[in-house]
């Protein structure tokens, strides 16, 4: 069991994460969107999205660099590897609190307001639970890591991380005595990547950041050259 | 000189009767859709009047259009492009729903399905967002038909800036004017500038502006970037849309459907030619009211050899260009100077125009005080003051605004001398600065207002830059996702199967 969840199913949740987004924005285009519903009701929007967005992408992206780069890179860099575990904690456990905070404004506004309500999807209902309930295991993980400082379960996770990417069959021994919170947490990320074609989070692999250096403001098509 | 040509439209508001057909055929025909019923790509609003949505006109509240920067660079009034990709998470100028207003039905079925009761059955009406009982209608679409509602809140109208508005409240004094508005396919526009995904875009061979639905995202940039409001988001389907000019009409050479079904004939479709280098140089010049002036100069004469010869290296065909040399457009815009962009001062250059409205003279002339000069009255004593139209269409100049009414006035001074009295009256037209041959041809054009005069739109040839057998099995206009209706059932990412016409009316 450990070794199918944590060897095998990050493999599973990958592929579908990918030929999934592939085959949505290939054959769906049309459904390919964010899902604003800030028309419909302002209120407890604005603050709502904007705490929850900068709080996840913000550990969005300490996950990716804490989590992918090699052990060997932060010994060589000199970060030690207590100070790396302070740091992802303390980072980490203030973006959760602000994501949390701006996930339950979110998902209060969706089940209480009758305009969001009656126009929400189930898997729009589905997925702003799923989301807070990972954010409050990452959370609680964070008293966990205080507890220790020592960094050696971060480095457990760390090889791990580094294991699957690079098809390390051994991987999942990695992190076979690391705690439950972290297990849950991980098999819940998993299972968001499985969700995530399906839902309007294929909305983040269009963020728009090519927009600061598109050549001008206009956008100008034209028929010619296509004989 | 990079020659480009744009299907132009004029909407001559003297003889707009605000019966609403326009509106009332492009919804029929664009979005009679769940997520747009609230949307009209086109509207007819009586003025003075906060407008659709409310306020539309009041920049320093919705931050649409352009703002000139202290170095003379332009920039979308809701920001540079940093800022408005850091307002992406929660748009501040975005309005809601209710500002259009909540769109609504009534429950008719219960007229047929009341059990007997001591009342009458009533149809109440019921929201089209939330599906819940509204009890009271806020707020509507043209709420202020006809000048309903107080003077005290239709008088915040944008338009009354520098103008003693307070007397127009007063019964005798009141005047009001209807004003058509539809996206104005702008040769800067602002929509297109805000939008992070790059979705929108102008074409090149015709200047529509459109959407384009799989690249969409709703990031909702577009619907605040535009000054007009003219850009609507589909909250059903996530995606925004707007007023499309009815290209597939237009590129086989047929009217936009609300120019088609005009009962007032107000409308006029031409090409216009113009020099696309110009466009960043017009639209950031210095002063408010020199921005009319600087969109006349981007226009390029289809008479001049120079510019036919450009125009045929760009590759603009042929009949493009003999329908711009017959273009009505052309001539009430350049020619006659009758026609007007609506609030150049957004800098978005607008290209669809207007004719400002005549209007009855106040009874001080009618008993012979004041302002008649010599046969034509006096255009200050007319209703609408021209101040007021002037905000709307010239920036607040009113000089340009006053020859306009001038000319229409000549024109039937000068027409009714004619068939009337049976007299050519030079003096008229002279004074005006134009000659009995363009008084002539405005009375063709503006007053008989036939179709062949008032519709000069030739077909789109895609045969010369397209291969047709690309596009062989196509479907032509869809509604995104392609054309297949696919298999029946679910579908995996949650779109909609698409329902043919013939499907739905079973």
């Amino acid at each position: 069991m450990h070794q199918f969840l944590f060897g095998t199913l990050p493999y599973i949740a990958l592929s579908i994460l990918l030929i999934g987004s592939v085959a949505r924005y290939e054959r769906d285009p049309y459904t390919w969107k964010s899902s604003s519903s800030q028309l419909l009701r302002r209120k407890q929007l604005i603050l709502g999205s904007v705490l929850f967005h900068l709080g996840v992408l913000i550990i969005f992206f300490g996950h990716l660099f804490g989590l992918l780069l090699p052990v060997s890179l932060y010994d060589a860099l000199g970060v030690g590897h207590g100070l790396k575990q302070g740091l992802a904690a303390i980072g980490g456990g203030v973006a959760g609190v602000m994501a949390i905070v701006g996930g339950v404004m979110l998902a209060h506004r969706r089940f209480s307001d009758p305009r969001v309500r009656a126009t929400s999807s189930g898997a729009d209902n589905a997925i702003i639970l799923i989301l807070i309930a990972q954010l409050g295991l990452g959370l609680a993980t964070v008293p966990l890591s205080l507890a220790h400082m020592d960094g050696h379960e971060m480095v457990n996770l760390m090889n791990w991380a580094n294991g699957i990417i690079t098809f390390d069959g051994e991987a999942a021994s990695q992190i076979e005595h690391t705690a439950m919170v972290f297990k849950a947490h991980i098999v819940l990320g998993l299972i968001i990547f499985i969700l995530f074609p399906f839902t309007r989070l294929v909305h983040m692999l269009s963020a728009p950041v090519r927009y600061m250096w598109r050549p001008g403001y206009q956008v100008v098509r034209t028929r010619k050259g296509r004989a | 000189m990079k020659v480009r040509a744009q299907i132009g439209m004029v909407l001559n508001l003297d003889k707009c009767i605000g019966c609403h057909t326009c509106s009332v055929t492009c919804k029929n025909v664009w979005t009679s859709r769940d997520g747009v019923e609230y949307a009209w790509f086109n509207n007819v609003e009586t003025k003075p009047g906060i407008g659709y949505p409310k306020d539309w006109e009041n920049q320093d509240r919705w931050n649409g259009g352009w703002e000139r920067t202290r170095s003379g660079k332009l920039q979308p009034k809701q920001g540079a492009k940093w800022r408005i990709l850091s307002n992406i998470f929660g748009n501040p100028d975005l309005p809601e729903i209710d500002d259009f207003y909540e769109p609504f039905d009534f429950d008719y079925d219960h007229l047929k399905s009341a059990p007997t009761m001591t009342a009458f059955p009533t149809a109440r009406p019921r929201s089209k967002v939330s599906g819940l009982r509204m009890e009271k209608i806020e707020w509507g679409p043209n709420w202020e038909e006809i000048l309903g509602g107080e003077f005290s809140k239709r008088s915040k109208d944008y338009n009354f800036e520098g103008v003693q508005k307070e007397i127009y409240g007063e019964y005798e004094n009141t005047f009001m004017m209807y004003l058509p508005r539809l996206c104005e396919h702008c040769l800067n526009p602002a929509c297109a500038a805000s939008c992070p995904s790059g979705a929108i875009y102008k074409r090149e061979e015709d200047g529509i502006v459109l959407i384009d639905q799989e690249k969409c995202r709703g990031w909702r940039m577009c619907v605040s970037g535009c000054p007009y409001k003219k850009i609507y988001y589909n909250w059903e389907s996530g995606k925004s849309e707007k007023c499309t000019f009815c290209y597939p009409r237009i590129e086989s050479g047929m009217p936009t459907v609300c120019s088609e079904t005009c009962v007032g004939r107000i409308r006029y479709l031409g090409v216009m030619l113009y020099d696309a280098d110009k466009i960043a140089e017009a639209a950031s010049v210095e002063g408010k009211t020199d921005l009319y002036d600087a969109q006349l100069g981007i226009f390029l004469d289809p008479n001049d050899t120079e510019v036919i010869e450009a125009a045929r290296k760009e590759g603009v065909p042929e009949e493009w260009l003999k329908s711009a040399r017959n273009s009505p457009v052309w001539k009430m815009a350049m020619d006659w100077k009758v026609a007007f962009p609506l609030h150049p001062e957004y800098r978005t250059l607008p290209m669809v125009w207007y004719i400002p409205p005549l209007s009855p003279i106040k009874n001080a002339a009618e008993a012979g005080k004041i302002g008649i000069d010599r046969d034509m009255p006096d255009v200050s004593s007319l209703r609408i003051p021209v101040r007021y139209l002037a905000n709307m269409l010239t920036a607040g100049d009113e000089a340009p605004v006053v020859t306009a009414l001038e000319r229409m006035l000549a024109m039937r001074g000068y027409m009714r001398s004619k068939t009337v009295d049976g007299v050519v009256d030079l003096e008229i037209a002279k004074r005006v600065g134009l000659d009995p041959l363009q008084i002539e041809d405005m009375y063709k054009i503006m007053a008989l207002a036939n179709y062949e005069d008032r519709f000069v739109v030739p077909t789109t040839h895609r045969e010369q830059v397209e291969d047709a057998y690309d596009l062989r099995g196509g479907c032509g206009f869809t509604n995104g996702n392609g054309c297949s209706t696919g298999p029946g059932g679910g579908k995996l990412f949650g779109s909609r199967r698409l329902v043919t016409p013939r499907e739905a009316m079973k």
